[in-house]
């Protein structure tokens, strides 16, 4: 039940197989039972299931009130929620509650959604891992699959289960493994350089990142103004689209979003590849990518020429620059944004009261890590008067010429590009924790963000398993506003591939173990 | 004394995780409040390009109001600083500088009325010091002490 579509558990909900109320306790104890993922901050257990009683009394009248009626969600926990902590995985937030609802969080629960909780994350989305959170790291539930423990025995390595776990990518990746562990059927990121994409790649997942200015930001805490996307995260391209319909269109209170009528998102089943040109821009081979990830995009660039689209390869020339470009933007962007946290009128506030400055200067000391605080310096060098023109100036030159690259390729008739997102499959948390985060940043969002800085579509499709039996996505990337087209060609892509359903048994196994003591709770839960 | 221990910590790759860096890092944090001071001379910085200066730190520190902490933050700040220098080699010359993808499109704006009521006690509540409907803040006219004289911040 819980690893249907959502088309399938709409389906399920209004013929009456499964209550709401029966749907909510499902997923809330299986959220328990895998709590070591880390995956949840939050979890709204009681106002989920007055959530999932409103939903059950509206399909007894017969009035559901649309297609997410009373299906289980979870939204990554730097969208506000009216009510409920949102914290960024930050000191600074901790015990903040948001009187407001981000507009997403908002629109999802006008569908009747059962909002289960908020998703952990990088401190304030600044990452590539989900492991620099102050709720400690996120694990990916791939570490405990059937098909990733039967390849490690094969390679006769030991199962060493408490060391040995993988990361689920990120910043998204509470979201991501939510999602992936079946605790909830779809889920909220939030995408700047590649949050959304980069862990929907290491957890299997299909993860979309919408033309910058489809969906409204309002409510989700701002990284970098310019470059912000909420995300998608779901176990399949059609529920994408389902989401991203009910998420995209105009905010009055959000001023990028465009004006023009959008929609609708349903997509048609493509059955002829024949008038699609596909390009492959050959600066994405770059270094550090894991020889089977290139194969495995050989192989999908062989599918589609094979039945019938056209393969070229373009060029992006200064894709080699994209992500020091990003780095000078973020950082500047992050310095800026990072200022309204004073202590003053949310969030964490310290006790030192000599002065106002003093007190700004040591609440910021103690609410943000290691990684916002090098950002926010290194914002603030590159924002001096006499460094000005020298970086931001010179990155936002350089952003015109990146996204100007794109304009050319979809200009010369290419209608979408096909990229690997990571550069191998998911890495054990021992071994990503050597290098520090600016390294990993600049390392792993190499093949996502420069679609941020063109604030392009693209969406992350599982294509196989890496022969340590974990996945490997590919990025398509679309023209901007062509989201719909975008998806298109990712549900054909994901009809051609069929992408093997995670098997959790050996999860489910590791659960008893770890919360053998916890089953009383589970047990009440079931009343 | 810190530049040497920041050279150490540059050879180390800058890494955290060995066990040399952390002890490093920990000796650094004791010492935090005034490695940017006068007794640490006028440092060139840790680079031959010698743009981290101890006057530098102290401008950022102020203009940020957050802190390096210890000498990996400034190494941090020199990786940063050295990666986005590849930057110079991009010819720019001509091109218009890039704010907004959305640039081509007008902007919304909303007409000037009030559509919501009024939630001054909402907003309040999140803050952790007011007084009946404003937020309490310290006495403002006094800016941060150089770090060289005094630190309250690391005093709490």
């Amino acid at each position: 039940m819980l690893g249907l579509s959502l088309r399938e558990v709409s389906a399920a909900l209004k013929q009456g197989q499964v209550s709401p109320m029966e749907l909510c306790q499902k997923c809330l104890s299986l959220i328990k039972e895998t709590k070591f993922l880390n995956a949840y901050i939050t979890v709204e257990e009681e106002r989920a299931l007055k959530q999932a009683e409103e939903s059950e009394k509206r399909y007894e009248k017969g009035q559901a009130l649309g297609i997410l009626d009373g299906i289980p969600i979870a939204v990554k926990d730097n969208f506000s929620t009216a009510g409920i902590e949102t914290t960024c995985a930050s000191n600074m937030l901790k015990g903040y509650i948001p009187p407001y609802n981000a507009t997403v969080v908002q629109k999802l629960l006008d569908q009747g959604a059962v909002l289960l909780g908020k998703t952990n994350l990088d401190e304030f989305a600044m990452g590539s891992g989900s492991t620099d959170g102050i709720f400690g790291p996120v694990r990916n539930p791939w570490s405990y699959s059937k098909q990733y423990r039967e390849k490690k025995k094969q390679s006769h390595h030991r199962a060493d289960e408490d060391s040995d776990w993988l990361i689920t990518g990120g910043s998204s990746g509470g979201s991501a493994a939510a999602v992936s562990a079946f605790t909830c059927f779809a889920a909220l990121g939030s995408d700047t350089g590649g949050s959304t994409r980069n862990p929907a790649a290491l957890c299997g997942l299909v993860g979309l990142k919408p033309t910058y200015g489809l969906i409204s930001r309002y409510g989700l805490i701002p990284l970098v103004n310019s470059m912000d996307v909420p995300g998608i995260l779901t176990r399949c391209v059609e529920d994408a689209a389902i989401v991203l319909g009910i998420l995209a269109g105009h905010d009055p209170k959000d001023s990028t979003t465009a004006q023009d009528p959008v929609g609708p998102f349903t997509l048609p089943i493509l059955r002829d590849v024949g008038k699609l040109c596909i390009g492959i821009p050959k600066e994405y081979s770059a270094p550090g990518l894991s020889s089977e990830v290139q194969a495995f995009w050989s192989k999908a660039a062989d599918l589609f020429a094979s039945k019938g689209a056209k393969v070229v390869e373009v060029s992006l020339p200064h894709t080699s620059y994209s992500i020091v470009c990003y780095h000078v933007l973020c950082t500047a962007e992050v310095a800026s944004n990072m200022a309204r946290f004073d202590g003053l009128e949310y969030g964490h506030r310290c006790n030192v009261n000599v002065s106002t400055e003093a007190m700004y200067a040591a609440t910021r000391r103690e609410g943000f890590n290691d990684v916002v605080r090098g950002r926010i310096l290194s914002g603030n060098f590159f924002l001096l008067k006499e460094n000005y023109d020298d970086y931001f100036v010179k990155a936002q030159k350089v952003r015109r010429l990146i996204a100007n690259d794109f304009v050319k390729v979809f200009n010369s008739g290419v209608d979408v590009l096909l990229t690997p997102t990571t550069l191998s499959n998911a890495v054990p948390y021992l071994e990503f924790i050597k290098e520090d985060n600016r390294t990993r940043s600049a390392r792993d969002d190499i093949f996502t963000q420069s679609v941020n800085m063109a604030g392009l579509p693209a969406v992350n499709v599982p294509m196989a398993l890496s022969s340590q039996g974990l996945p490997i996505g590919l990025q398509l990337i679309g023209r901007a506003f062509s989201d719909q087209q975008l998806l298109t060609v990712a549900k054909w892509f994901e009809e051609q591939v069929q992408f093997p359903v995670i098997q959790l048994q050996e999860l489910m196994d590791s659960c008893q173990t770890f919360s053998q003591h916890k089953k009383l709770a589970s047990v009440s839960l079931k009343r | 004394m810190w530049r040497r221990t920041l050279r150490a910590a540059l050879r180390a790759g800058l890494s955290p995780g060995t066990t040399g860096a952390v002890a490093e890092a920990r000796a650094a944090r004791v010492g935090s409040s005034r490695f940017a001071g006068s007794d640490s001379g006028k440092a060139e910085g840790p680079s031959p390009g010698g743009r981290v200066s101890a006057e530098l730190i102290e401008h950022l520190e102020r203009l940020a109001l957050v802190d390096f902490r210890n000498r990996e933050g400034v190494a941090r700040l020199q990786a940063a600083i050295e990666f986005a220098g590849q930057l110079r080699a991009v010819d720019t010359d001509g091109v218009v500088p890039m704010e907004s993808v959305l640039e081509d499109r007008c902007l919304y704006l909303r007409a000037d009325d009030v559509v919501e009521d009024s939630c001054v006690e909402a907003l309040l509540q999140n803050s952790q010091w007011t007084v009946e409907e404003y937020f309490v803040a310290p006495p403002g006219n006094i800016t941060l002490p150089k770090q060289s004289e005094q630190d309250p911040v690391t005093e709490s």
